[in-house]
């Protein structure tokens, strides 16, 4: 398994590489600089504002000086963000999304799976109907309908959570954003659970199992949930990945000082080195996520083993 | 015994904390975007400059409504030939308890100009002698024309006398820096800890994302006049955020924090907070005036012009008082020219008929309709108003196809002249008609995107610079604008307003067209 993971670590390498090579070039051809606003400036200042971040040299030798930077671990400076380092910003904001994003995921995951599993097992009931239709809805209302009107009713209305801000990381400043985030998970968590379930419960070792006299409940319990976790495990690394990297609704509307607002900023901005940053940033993570998800693929079932 | 001690003992501790807490004024403030600098002389949005404002303090400064008054420096005169400059400064300290020199002011200005520090303004100092070769990077800074004869006195040489320089000087970009901090702390100097400040205030706190705290600085010379204890930024930049956090009572000052859409509701709820002033900003159309384009025509000009009905826009789209204009200067601008398009006074069926007159001679008809694009960067508002601009045209059969496309997009566009009509904003930098006419003058901005190139209108605004009577001052502007107008170089819509809430509770916050706010003059209401 030791070998299996350094395996795929070596072949994440050339992947980052394509995805650093492709993003730096994209970024650039996008029409409209850095310097591009509403006051347009004399031609003597534009010139000092490129000097300044070696915007006036040819793209290729920009790119071999980002790329070299990049090797000593340096991301470079933020347009946008003079005093900040692109490293600074990321280190200072991925915490507070680590945060904000692992609670919102585990809140999904203790409430999307038992509610999928309740609905799986009384399949075409009340409760099936109640959970999915729920699910349908958390799934078509987006966040950045949800979060406004979570501000709105329990931090304005009834006032009984901060209707934003950090704050430090105060619980009742988490309780919102939190729950906003997971919502939409917790509905796809919920469906695909459902739906994995009942596949499970309908498969030859389930029948084998009820059979050999076990109650539904061992069955369910000791037979069927790990396997039907699967499907759910291979969505939750690319998930895990997208949500603590922050999402910018929920960042935006509860003023929360997370790193997914410098995805769009950085690219509304032209801020090359920002943009560029988080993408490593974000590359770096999925490869990771993925990778665990298939170490523990290997957990979940017996089937899937890495040795070589 | 025991217990009643410490009851005694915990009823001291909430006594103190409630007198120390009834003794400290301090205010929240909903401040836009998160700052990216905290150097003056690196800013490039007012998010940034209202927090560098109560750090650091000009040579000249602003009061609570806008208009200048000495600051560090405590006067100055202006030779007769207005190309001396001499400022006395007044017996000052940094926050560290060091003086603040002539040399610290004269630092700043060969700092603004250094190609190393890219400032965005630095074109406002070109008057000053060398300033252009420094900027250019063709010259060191230490020939600059400032001269600092003894530690009180700064003599700046300008090389030819320039209205508006004062106003320049006010901008936090000119403020004198501390030298000797910026040598030990080093590029990043503005950081908690190690920042040394000029103004009414120092910075104590820096969380980026989530807060910035500045605290009364007992150093500042005029600190007895100064009420506020603590100020807290919060940067947030979804303005319906901004809205429910003021609501709530968590902010006391949340700037542009209710969108039109929002506007009437806030009139409603929250008149006594609601605080609408007029802006040096106009909003307008730019035209691309170069030969071979639709708009090299003047008629096609006036034609546009005549037929679009700005109050139609101001009253229905917009509804927070901005006034339709057919002038470009703002009027809010101090010592803003008079003046307006010629058509200005017609009835609107008279103006209908003569703009489909030209079209006409123009050689536009129904056979052959006039096609333009109109381009606007992303946002409702200008959606709203460009739709209702092209069913404005329609009748002169105007056939306009929106380009909607993000910010930096339709700027470069602009800039590179690549459009037909597009939407423009020009909010001043300095207080001046200056900076909006002398956009369209030789080598301005607006010159170069629309390609409005006029020898005399050039003059003009030369003279207006180098002509320091007030009145002939303005009679010079007067007839720059005039010619702007009368050529119908762009399509002015409306001069812009600002819009924030101030709780009613505090005093010394007043509406300006600088949307300038210092918070030493902010003071508590009983």
């Amino acid at each position: 398994m030791l070998s299996y993971t350094l395996k795929r670590l070596l072949m994440a390498i050339p992947t980052l590489l394509i995805v650093i090579t492709i993003s730096f070039f994209l970024m650039r051809v996008a029409p409209g600089g850095p310097f591009d606003g509403e006051r347009q400036l004399p031609p003597e200042i534009e010139a000092n504002l490129k000097a300044a971040y070696h915007l006036d040299e040819p793209l290729p030798m920009q790119y071999l000086r980002y790329m070299g930077n990049l090797l000593e671990g340096d991301f470079g400076p933020s347009f946008k963000y003079k005093d900040f380092s692109v490293t600074e910003l990321i280190m200072q904001g991925f915490p507070v999304s680590l945060e904000i994003g692992g609670l919102a995921i585990l809140l999904a995951l203790l409430v999307g799976l038992p509610l999928g599993i309740a609905a799986a097992i009384r399949r075409n009931s009340t409760v099936d109907y109640l959970v999915m239709g729920t699910a349908l809805t958390g799934i078509a209302v987006p966040n950045f309908v949800i979060a406004p009107i979570f501000a709105l009713v329990f931090g304005v209305l009834l006032a009984w959570l901060p209707a934003g801000g950090w704050n430090g990381g105060a619980w009742p400043n988490l309780v919102l954003p939190v729950v906003a985030l997971s919502i939409q998970q917790i509905a796809y968590i919920a469906r695909m659970m459902r739906a994995s379930m009942i596949e499970t419960l309908g498969s030859h070792f389930i029948r084998t199992a009820r059979a050999k006299g076990l109650s539904e409940t061992e069955v369910i319990w000791r037979h069927a949930i790990r396997p039907a976790m699967l499907p759910v495990v291979s969505y939750l690394g690319p998930a895990i990945a997208g949500i603590i990297t922050g999402s910018v609704v929920i960042e935006q509307i509860f003023g929360i000082p997370g790193i997914g607002r410098y995805f769009v900023q950085g690219a509304l901005n032209r801020d090359y080195t920002l943009v560029m940053g988080t993408v490593v940033f974000y590359g770096v993570l999925i490869v990771l996520m993925n990778l665990i998800v298939d170490l523990l693929y290997s957990a979940l079932d017996p089937q899937i083993r890495y040795d070589d | 015994m025991l217990s009643r001690q410490l009851i005694a003992a915990l009823g001291g501790l909430a006594l103190g904390a409630l007198a120390s807490s009834a003794q400290a004024f301090s205010v929240n403030i909903a401040n836009g975007a998160e700052p990216g600098t905290l150097d003056p002389q690196k800013t490039s949005g007012n998010w940034e400059t209202r927090i560098t404002r109560a750090l650091f303090e000009g040579l000249v400064t602003y009061t609570a409504d806008g208009s200048l008054v000495p600051g560090l420096a405590e006067r100055w005169e202006i030779s007769a030939d207005g190309k001396t400059y001499t400022f006395h400064l007044r017996d000052a300290e940094w926050s560290d308890g060091e003086p603040i020199t002539a040399e610290d002011a004269a630092f700043a200005l060969r700092r603004v100009l250094e190609p190393a520090i890219a400032n965005h303004n630095a074109n406002l100092y070109y008057p000053i002698v060398g300033a252009r070769a420094i900027n250019a990077g063709e010259a060191a800074a230490e020939s600059l024309g400032v001269e600092t004869p003894d530690a009180h006195t700064l003599k700046i040489h300008l090389t030819q006398p320039t209205a508006w320089f004062l106003q320049a000087l006010a901008m936090t970009e000119a403020a004198p820096l501390p030298e000797h901090a910026i040598d030990t702390a080093g590029e990043h100097w503005v950081e908690p800890g190690k920042t040394v400040s000029s103004g009414a205030f120092t910075l104590s706190e820096w969380q980026p994302q989530a807060r910035i705290v500045v605290e009364k600085n007992p150093h500042f010379h005029a600190a007895q006049d100064v009420a506020l204890d603590r100020a807290t930024f919060y940067p947030i930049d979804d303005a319906g955020s901004a809205l429910n956090r003021f609501r709530t009572g968590e902010m006391d000052i949340a700037y542009s924090s209710v969108p039109s859409s929002r506007f009437a509701w806030a009139q409603q709820h929250l008149s006594d907070a609601l605080q609408v002033g007029p802006l040096t900003a106009e909003y307008f159309y730019m035209f691309n005036l170069r030969e071979g384009q639709p708009l090299a025509d003047r008629r096609v000009r006036e034609a546009l012009n005549l037929a679009v009905r700005r109050e139609v826009i101001t009253g229905q789209i917009l509804g927070q008082g901005q006034p339709p204009s057919t002038w470009y200067v703002p009027h809010g601008t101090a010592n803003a020219p008079s003046g307006q398009m010629a058509f200005a006074d017609m009835p609107m069926e008279a103006r209908l008929k003569r703009a489909q007159k030209l079209m006409q001679q123009a050689g536009y008809g129904p056979d052959h309709p006039l096609r333009l694009t109109l381009n606007y960067n992303t946002l409702e508002d200008h959606k709203k108003i460009a739709v209702a601009v092209a069913a404005m045209w329609k009748p002169l059969g105007v056939e306009v196809a929106l380009v909607n496309s993000e910010a930096a997009v339709h700027y470069a566009t602009i800039r590179q002249g690549k459009f037909e009509v597009a939407r423009y904003g020009m909010v001043a930098t300095i207080n001046d008609p200056f900076d909006f006419l002398g956009a369209y003058a030789k080598d301005g901005s607006a010159s170069r995107a629309s390609g409005y190139h006029d020898a005399d209108y050039d003059a003009l605004v030369a003279r207006s610079t180098r002509e320091l009577d007030p009145q002939t001052r303005q009679r010079t502007l007067t007839q720059a604008q005039q010619r702007l107008l009368d050529d119908y170089a762009l399509l002015p819509l409306y001069d812009y307003v600002s819009v924030h809430l101030v709780s009613p509770r505090l005093g010394g916050w007043e509406s300006n067209p600088m949307d300038v706010h210092p918070l030493r003059y902010l003071e508590e209401r009983d």
